[in-house]
């Protein structure tokens, strides 16, 4: 229907991101109904999502003519504002920001450099960029998992965490059955991922490929490829926030730090 | 004649501070060995926070312990809280049989518990035989005793009990106060006790400290302490 509607790309996409944002409200109002004030939320995030992706791609335009490096500096740029907006998720965390710019940073940066050198991601702005980009996403998602998960457990065990210390147990031992928890409830989108490529989900990059002339078998083992390095890199930053996030739950003196009030 | 018992713990101008409001304040206090020494005060007196303190598992904002004569700060916080071990008000078992809860605390040395020892542990305590058993399925009289098992099975010198009979029934309490005097008795320990209750403290204690508001309120005999009037409400 809108494709008789609009003739220009340009209306047809502003036309098309209208409708799927009256969708959204309209999802956003029956939750409204049952008592699930989300409203806000997600009318901003709905808002910054069209604003940030239209500059992104405007910007990509002028990246294209540009030299490799400023690929470096646009995912740079993006692992500190996944950094800003995973700590914004772990409240009450001390070290947030930082840990998960770390955690993000070794996680993503070290797949992206290491697939690059081994000729798995091309050195090309318009494919560094992207995919770098979607590892970087679901880097942030796992690490905002991991550090909520991570908090909550050890709030909800602090008794069983204390009596291991009492016992003469040392921080890392306290607290590993709390970390692996969290680890574990962490990746399971990044592992449902993988486990249901192809069967509940064809991703957009394999459609791209597709759309823009690649041979069919190797979109699909390209896809694989991606998704791969999401669950590595994923896995990487969860691994490295859950030791920053641990070590900074305890003091020097092997006491818990991390709890849900003082003790009276 | 007086017989004369070293100080195994001495706190001095022990103080902790949460949010600018003093909860332990400047308590000075030798516990001998051998002795069991009640810790007695109204709610929020500050007395659980004061025995987390004499094993580091919270940090003083000022002042220090000492244990056998050693400022507990220069000590590595596992050894000291190997012998200076803990059994809690709600006792927290870990998932698992018996002999797992009891097991955990020599393991993190690196040594493995005899059966053996396992078994006279649960004998001390009143559950001979039962080592198998999930540690889930314990009543919670039950459950305490395997905490104190447990706390014994790292041999501590001194033992801290927080209010260990307040979540008991009556027939459970009297039964766990008459458990842990044997067991103090038989191995040789010398035990920190908080209590709300005073009845309790003068039945088991040979000394009572008091607080009130973190602070030292008077420490004495037992019966000189309980004779004091208003000492404790």
């Amino acid at each position: 229907m809108l494709k008789a509607l609009f003739a220009s790309q340009l209306a047809l996409g502003f036309a098309q991101a209208g409708v799927t944002t009256v969708l959204a409200l309209a999802v956003m109002l029956l939750a409204r109904q049952r008592k699930i004030h989300l409203e806000r939320e997600t009318v901003v995030a709905l808002a910054r999502g069209i604003v940030q992706i239209t500059a992104i791609g405007s910007i990509l335009v002028l990246l294209l003519q540009g030299p490799a490096w400023t690929s470096v500096l646009l995912l740079a740029l993006m692992i500190l504002a996944a950094a800003r907006i995973s700590a914004g998720r772990a409240k009450g965390l001390p070290n947030s920001f930082r840990f998960s710019l770390y955690a993000i940073a070794a996680g993503t940066g070290s797949v992206i450099a290491l697939m690059t050198w081994a000729g798995v991601i091309d050195t090309a702005v318009t494919s560094l960029v992207p995919i770098g980009s979607m590892l970087i996403a679901n880097a942030m998602n796992t690490n905002s998992l991991v550090m909520n998960r991570f908090r909550a457990e050890v709030e909800s065990h602090t008794g069983l965490i204390e009596t291991s210390l009492a016992l003469g147990a040392d921080s890392k031992a306290s607290v590993a059955p709390y970390v692996q928890a969290s680890l574990q409830s962490s990746l399971i989108p990044a592992l449902d991922s993988l486990r249901s490529l192809g069967i509940v989900w064809i991703p957009g990059l394999m459609a791209g490929m597709l759309l823009s002339g690649a041979r069919p078998i190797y979109a699909a083992v390209y896809q694989f490829v991606t998704i791969s390095m999401i669950l590595s890199s994923s896995a990487l930053t969860a691994l490295i926030c859950s030791l920053l996030i641990r070590a900074s739950a305890f003091s020097p003196a092997e006491q818990l730090t991390l709890r849900p009030r003082p003790a009276a | 004649m007086v017989s004369v018992r070293p100080p195994i713990l001495e706190t001095d101008h022990l103080s902790r501070e949460i949010a600018g409001v003093r909860i332990v304040d400047d308590v000075t206090i030798e516990v001998l060995a051998g002795e069991l020494l009640a810790v007695v005060g109204p709610s929020g007196a500050g007395k659980s926070s004061f025995l987390r303190l004499l094993n580091r598992l919270d940090e003083p904002t000022s002042g220090t312990v000492r244990f056998q004569g050693v400022d507990y700060r220069s000590m590595d916080p596992r050894e000291l809280r190997r012998r200076v071990g803990m059994v809690t008000q709600t006792p927290h078992l870990f998932p698992g049989t018996i002999a797992d809860n009891l097991r955990y605390g020599p393991a993190q040395q690196g040594q493995e518990l005899a059966e053996r020892t396992i078994q006279d542990l649960l004998n001390q305590v009143g559950l001979a035989n039962r080592a198998g058993e999930n540690a889930a399925h314990l009543s919670g009289g039950e459950a305490q005793r395997v905490s104190l098992a447990r706390s014994l099975a790292t041999t501590p010198l001194v033992l801290l009990l927080d209010e260990p009979t307040s979540s008991l029934d009556a027939e459970a309490k009297g039964a766990v106060e008459k458990l842990i005097l044997a067991v103090i008795k038989n191995n040789g320990l010398t035990c920190v006790m908080v209590s709300h209750d005073l009845a309790q403290a003068g039945r088991m204690a040979e000394r009572i400290m008091v607080l009130n508001k973190g602070k030292l309120e008077k420490i004495g005999k037992t019966n000189e302490v309980i004779d004091a009037e208003g000492a404790f409400r």
